[in-house]
């Protein structure tokens, strides 16, 4: 097998119970380097669950998940605690925005930075040249961050005050602080403008082409799956019921029964 | 017309007041004579006091209304101001976007920043964050070297001659040196509650640690202070992630149950574990600090003190300080907002959590050696939830989060019953009536914590 062509994210027959529910029923999932790609379906389908287990918030009940970071080796996840899923490069955004409110923007930013520096305590007390150096980048590389993303003239605003379309925009960007090889997204466009929307679409496809970033994403928004993912898996009631492109899933008819019902002859 | 029905509503207040009290206030049985005693005069001090006071009430709640409205504005009208650039007329935010990703090239002129910034900042230099353009005056003195500066060197004077002053007897040193204490003990539990929002019920058994630890080697081992303070600091440390470790998964309400358990069975075991800690009996005779073996009579020995918490309080200070803008504070407070994001963007909450109890519990230690070696006894009675509580109070009062409101907060809770003592038997009425005035119109704090804000100077495209 080629290097290049190994799945950053390979998820096998992933399975989640909760008591007697199934919320994820043997969904297996792969991502490829440089791919956006969408995970749709109607509401409980089991998406942010999958989210959840992939992101080690939730354990499992069955099957793997295996990342490979670009130039290191083949790695399973399951157990991991979400903070190591972090560090080993996955980083997610939350479906009700989940910012540090009382932090400004850079500081939040900042602490995306976190996993990838190392100052401790005895650090942080004596304040050391390497620590100072250390914090420095910490500065400016998340300044540079939010230069891309666009927030650059609010970072000593605090979280709470921008308006909701940079607030989704601030959380990527901290996800992006902690140097992701896949970012996971979920409903990154939920409550956003039609305009603010595009804006998003835009700064997905910058990331994924120009920072070579991937990009699972959960949405409902049709527009925004349809134009800018390489392909898409479906999700119904725990299972995966489709997967493909765009054009593919549109035309697909256990998909419309899924989302609009079964017709009924009358 | 609202002035009148201003007055009759305080009037009905007033009448409402004069009723509640009538019982105690103004019916008096006096059982040896077998007669009545009727104090009309109290009740129209009551009338009077209450009348006036709805007045004031009434005056700061509608100051308090107007103050937080001039605060969200500035706030709203930032971010609406600096939100037309992103989503402007040519619509495309790819372009600002862009744009903006262009002058980054000439931006991180960090280095020149630090050369700008205040001598302690690295990166980014303290100024005033646009949503803070209308902030409080306090806020705006701690943010200027040269409005406060001045201030801190004649604090500075006042704390070195203070000792020697005519009137500071020994009881004035004494309650001073008792107030530092409480600062440092406030400072420590604000990296617990305040940074890493861990609500801590069971402070005070640190403290204990602390004192015991001095005093037990003291009487074991007969081993001075300078090597007790280490070593108290070192065992509350240790205590304090002995606590940690079963507590981690715990949030709010929980962990504070919890930690209350641990306080009262500390104390428990110190009242009940003769063989170890005496007992409620305690110990007595714990050496004062020693300086070369110098002699010192209990006056020289109370400044001695008095100027050696001076030091450690700078020490904390000067400590928590820098932790709190470092890397492992902005985790606590990260820890404080979310948790489940905090961990999702990679800090590991144990880790912060362990690290924020054990340091916490660092400066209980110490404080508590320096009070066995203060009181040169040690009993458990001084190690109540009480304490607990008085030092969260400090924390809560002073403002979580800022260093200058912890030991604003400390003086006034610590010194506020001293010199309220002419009040005898209503003294600690009047405490709690000002705790509880205090939390109404200032429920943030004295001085609530402001997140360091960062400036940078870009060539081109400067926007304000």
């Amino acid at each position: 097998m080629n290097g290049a062509m190994e799945p950053l994210l390979d998820v096998q027959a992933l399975t989640m119970s909760f008591g007697g529910l199934r919320a994820l029923d043997g969904v297996s999932l792969r991502v490829q380097p440089g791919e956006v790609v969408a995970l749709i379906g109607p509401n409980g389908a089991g998406k942010t669950t999958f989210f959840n287990c992939i992101t080690g918030i939730y354990r499992p009940s069955g099957g793997d998940i295996f990342v490979t970071p670009p130039g290191r080796k083949r790695r399973r996840l399951n157990g991991l605690k979400t903070h190591q899923v972090t560090a080993q490069g996955l980083a997610r955004t939350f479906q009700n925005i989940r910012l540090f409110p009382g932090m400004t923007v850079l500081e939040n930013v900042m602490i995306g930075r976190h996993c990838r520096t190392r100052a401790g305590v005895l650090g942080a007390i004596l304040r050391d040249p390497q620590t100072r150096r250390e914090e420095r980048e910490i500065v400016e590389r998340s300044y540079a961050i939010l230069e891309k993303i666009g927030l650059a003239d609010q970072v000593n605003e605090l979280a709470k005050n921008l308006p909701y379309g940079d607030q989704r925009r601030l959380e990527i960007a901290r996800a992006m602080a902690t140097e992701p090889f896949l970012l996971l997204l979920d409903e990154p466009a939920a409550g956003m403008n039609p305009r603010e929307t595009d804006a998003l679409e835009a700064l997905i496809r910058r990331i994924c082409d120009e920072e070579g970033i991937a990009v699972l994403l959960i949405e409902h928004d049709m527009r925004i799956v349809m134009s800018i993912s390489n392909r898409i898996y479906v999700l119904d009631y725990g299972k995966k019921i489709a997967s493909g492109t765009a054009a593919e899933i549109w035309e697909n008819p256990v998909v419309i029964k899924a989302y609009l019902g079964e017709e009924t002859e009358d | 017309m609202p002035a009148m029905t201003q007055i009759r509503q305080s009037l009905v207040i007033a009448l409402w007041f004069m009723f509640l009290t009538f019982p105690i206030l103004v019916i008096r049985v006096n059982t040896i004579e077998n007669i009545i005693e009727w104090r009309w005069l109290n009740m129209l001090y009551i009338g009077a006091g209450s009348f006036l006071g709805s007045f004031a009430w009434r005056y700061f709640l509608a100051r308090k209304g107007q103050g937080t409205r001039k605060i969200a504005a500035p706030g709203g009208t930032a971010a609406a101001a600096t939100a037309p650039p992103e989503t402007g007329p040519d619509g495309n935010d790819l372009s600002a976007s862009a744009r903006s990703a262009g002058k980054s090239r000439t931006f991180p002129s960090i280095p020149e920043v630090e050369a700008v910034s205040a001598p302690a900042d690295l990166g980014g230099v303290l100024t005033p964050a646009p949503a803070y353009a209308d902030k409080p005056w306090l806020h705006r003195l701690l943010d200027s070297p040269r409005l406060y500066r001045p201030f801190l060197i004649a604090l500075a004077v006042a704390a070195l001659v203070f000792p020697f002053l005519p009137f500071a007897s020994t009881y004035q040193i004494n309650i001073l040196t008792n107030a530092l204490l409480y600062v440092m003990l406030g400072l420590g539990l604000n990296v617990v509650v305040g940074l890493a929002g861990l609500l801590h019920l069971g402070y005070v058994a640190f403290y204990a640690v602390g004192a015991y630890s001095y005093a037990l080697l003291y009487y074991h081992f007969g081993i001075g202070f300078w090597t007790a303070l280490p070593l108290g600091a070192l065992l509350a440390a240790l205590f304090g992630i002995l606590l940690g470790f079963p507590v981690l998964r715990l949030r709010g309400d929980y962990l504070a149950i919890v930690t209350l358990g641990f306080a009262e069975i500390t104390r428990l075991v110190l009242e009940n574990w003769n063989e170890f800690s005496f007992g409620p009996s305690g110990i007595a005779g714990i050496p004062r600090p020693g300086l070369f073996g110098w002699e010192m009579d209990l006056h020289a020995a109370t400044i001695y003190i008095y100027f050696l918490m001076i030091v450690l309080c700078l020490l904390t200070i000067f400590v928590v300080n820098r932790l709190q803008n470092s890397r492992i504070g902005r985790a606590w407070v990260a820890l404080r907002e979310d948790e489940t994001a905090c961990e999702a963007m990679g800090v590991n909450p144990t880790a912060a959590k362990l690290t924020a109890f054990a340091l916490g519990s660092t400066w209980a230690g110490l404080a508590g050696v320096v009070f066995a070696a203060k009181t040169t006894f040690v009993n458990p009675a001084s190690f109540t939830f009480l304490e607990s509580a008085m030092i969260l109070s400090i924390v809560v009062l002073g403002g979580m989060g800022s260093i200058v409101g912890v030991i604003i907060g400390a003086f006034i809770l610590i010194l506020m019953p001293e010199y309220l003592r002419a009040f005898s038997e209503y003294r600690m009425l009047l405490f709690g009536l000002i705790m509880v005035v205090m939390m109404i119109f200032r429920p943030q704090g004295i001085v609530s914590g402001v997140r360091r804000s960062y400036e940078f100077h870009r060539e081109t495209g400067e926007k304000r």
